[in-house]
């Protein structure tokens, strides 16, 4: 499957779409990218005068990216399938401001009776690690 | 492997999942994982794969389907023990 493909099927849309692009995919790894838009509303509030990406929003970059793209790249993403997220286990170690890019790297512990658990790292552009844990999801597949 | 054993055994593996304590501490072959242990579905994954370690055994999708109290989870262990 592309990665022009695998874009195409993800199941978010504004304002919660949180991939730009991936460079790499396969059955075991995925690496992604997404930049956090200046304008993002939550801004606003998180912090008031002093606007950082709040944690949620850096750990759904890691499950969109992480679980959700390579999820789709394993199962072929048919046609109805929905995600749950069940279990995140994250740590934050740097502040992500505002209109900063973020790298994810996904690596597959186990999809096993379709649960997802991956180890997920991000990083910033300055190569320094943002986040990281594991995370898993449910993969509910229609047929 | 005896049945007590076997009970023991099952019973370590799914302690870290339960969220019923009550139900962990009175646990028999009548335990059920999610009724009464209040394991979700996406942790009794865990608990299966715990389970293929603890006893060097692969579970398929049917039995994993099939185990869903302590009876039924010593019936696969024991069939995949026995197993050629």
């Amino acid at each position: 499957m592309t990665i022009t493909t695998i874009l195409e099927k993800l199941p978010y849309g504004e304002p919660f779409l949180f991939v730009d692009t991936l460079e790499y995919i396969d059955e075991q790894k995925v690496t992604g990218s997404f930049t956090f838009r200046p304008n993002m509303d939550c801004y606003k509030g998180h912090f008031s005068g002093y606007p950082v990406t709040p944690g949620v929003l850096l750990t759904e970059v890691m499950a969109q990216i992480g679980l959700v793209c390579l999820g789709i790249y394993l199962t072929g993403g048919p046609e109805g399938m929905t995600f749950g997220l069940t279990s995140t286990n994250v740590e934050f170690m740097r502040p992500v401001m505002p209109g900063e890019k973020v790298t994810v790297t996904s690596e597959k512990i186990y999809f096993r009776f379709g649960k997802l658990k991956c180890r997920v790292v991000m990083t910033n552009v300055q190569g320094e690690e943002v986040s990281s844990g594991e995370i898993a999801g449910m993969i509910i597949n229609p047929r | 492997m005896d049945k007590t054993a076997l009970m023991t055994t099952i019973k370590e593996v799914v302690a870290p999942y339960t969220k019923n304590p009550e139900a962990l501490a009175t646990l028999n072959e009548d335990t059920d994982f999610i009724r009464d242990l209040k394991i979700n579905s996406a942790n009794l994954v865990d608990v299966v794969l715990d389970v293929e370690e603890k006893f060097n055994i692969v579970i398929d999708n049917d039995s994993m389907e099939k185990m869903i109290n302590v009876r039924s989870a010593m019936e696969v262990v024991e069939n995949k023990l026995a197993a050629p």
